[in-house]
């Protein structure tokens, strides 16, 4: 008797347990391998600290939905660089991210005429889908592909269009390419970004004399030195449509997961020239908190 | 809704005759340990090196790294009762033959990792066919895997060779 009710309890347990798989998602569940979440870019996307990533946001696997909020600052010489947000990752599929920027320019806003302290700010909209591949499974020369959308809004428009840029919003595209290469504790990404934003928008987006989008270049390479610790560099190319000396930006970071849940994130940051100021280096601090 | 549907069988159910075979009235085999290895038979197929998914690594750094054939094989035995004990992931192993698993599995890694072994087991897909596993239990075995290498110490990037024979075989273990 017992036997046949365990067999139909079986039975009826193996079918709603596939009935809910195929239409239930898992909430926080945080199925991901630690550190596969990526950390959070200063654009909301997951990814480096500066580079997008091929990544989905959140700890989710295939059927689930996770999430992650992110702070970050970054201390230059003449400028304060401070970026928060939140990102919700669906089924390691899509991931829709929101970011506000704020860039403080201290001394400088008065230099600039703007005033003592003026900041810009600006909100990212993003949205990014995984295309194809696994960037730990399957193929070990297939990356993770994904294609992403950033649109952004600069909350300055009078002041940008003074600078010389065209609009107070644009839009970036990106597609990625990420994997980590377990043989070698590795991991490479590359994102091809097609841009008119100028320092990444807070600067508005293209010039007044026409200039517009552009192909930009991420590139992100990382060691992983233990399950819960990675060091690597990034490097991003960017326009120089305002014809202010813009610069790439570089960063050497090392990411660690103090848990499964938190991820601190700290860099040295090389972003050249902004608005005329040079050699705008200094430390990049962030964190995360993911399920 | 799982619990009453269980609830509804369980009182729909009416009193068996006593002194009935059940296992006959199913068609249902015992399966028998083999009082040797004390694993249950399975049907026969061809054994061979390549069911064992890939190409082994070559040289004596990594066998030693793994602490030779022994290290191994505890290693292959941590992470079978890790897993087993694992809630995210137990279910899959509750009508599995585990003294064989730890076997082949331990013969799997010893083959990859180039200790000498030859692997008897049979291949990825034939193994994991009927499991069921997606890839968050396979992201659950890959920590416990983990674990048992931390706990006997090899260095992480040799810790990541192994998987690095493992992840491509992605496909073939999971079905959803």
């Amino acid at each position: 008797m017992r036997k046949i009710v365990l067999i139909s309890g079986c039975m009826v347990s193996a079918f709603c347990a596939s009935v809910a798989q195929a239409e239930e998602l898992e909430w926080f569940e945080g199925d991901k391998l630690v550190l596969t979440n990526g950390a959070s870019t200063v654009e909301g996307a997951s990814g480096g600290g500066i580079a997008t990533w091929a990544t989905i946001s959140g700890l989710e696997m295939d059927n689930g939905v996770g999430v992650s909020a992110h702070i970050t600052a970054i201390d230059l010489p003449d400028f304060g660089f401070q970026s928060h947000g939140v990102s919700i990752g669906i089924k390691n599929r899509v991931e829709l991210s929101y970011a506000r920027q704020n860039f403080d320019t201290r001394d400088v806003g008065e230099a600039l005429g703007l005033g003592q302290g003026y900041v810009f700010n600006q909100d990212v909209f993003g949205a990014k889908v995984r295309l194809f591949g696994d960037m730990v499974y399957g193929d070990p020369l297939l990356p993770q592909v994904s294609v992403g959308v950033q649109h952004k809004r600069n909350l300055d428009g009078p002041v940008v269009r003074a600078v010389g840029a065209a609009d107070d919003e644009g839009t970036d595209y990106t597609i990625s390419a990420t994997k980590l290469f377990l043989r070698h504790s590795i991991l490479m990404n590359a994102t091809v970004r097609y841009t008119n934003a100028n320092q990444t928008g807070l600067l508005g987006f293209g010039s007044a004399s026409g200039k517009g989008h552009t192909v930009q270049f991420e590139g992100s390479i990382a060691y992983q030195l233990s399950r819960r610790a990675v060091i690597g560099a990034e490097v991003r190319t960017k326009p120089d449509n305002l014809d202010l000396g813009e610069d790439d930006w570089i960063d050497l970071f090392a990411a660690y997961a103090i848990s499964d849940n938190i991820t601190v994130t700290a860099a040295y940051a090389d972003l050249g020239s902004i608005a005329t100021f040079e050699d705008q280096r200094g430390a990049f601090l962030s964190a995360q908190l993911a399920f | 809704m799982i619990k009453t549907a269980i609830l509804t069988l369980f009182l729909l159910q009416q009193a068996p005759a006593e002194n009935v075979d059940w296992d006959k009235e199913f068609g249902v085999e015992e399966r028998v340990r083999d009082p040797e290895t004390g694993e249950f038979p399975v049907e026969p197929y061809q054994q061979s090196n390549e069911n064992a998914g890939a190409k082994p690594f070559q040289g004596e750094q990594l066998p030693a790294a793994f602490g030779g054939r022994e290290g191994i094989q505890k290693i292959a035995d941590r992470t079978v009762e890790l897993s087993e004990a694992d809630p995210r992931i137990s279910d899959i192993f509750v009508s599995h033959d585990m003294v064989r698993l730890k076997r082949t599995l331990g013969e799997q890694f010893c083959y990859l990792l180039g200790a000498g072994c030859d692997y008897s087991g049979r291949d990825m897909r034939t193994a994991h066919a009927g499991l069921g596993a997606t890839k968050a239990d396979l992201n659950a075995l890959v920590e416990n895997l983990q674990k048992a290498m931390r706990e006997a110490k090899v260095p992480f990037a040799d810790q990541n060779k192994l998987l690095s024979k493992l992840a491509p075989m992605s496909k073939d273990v999971t079905e959803r």
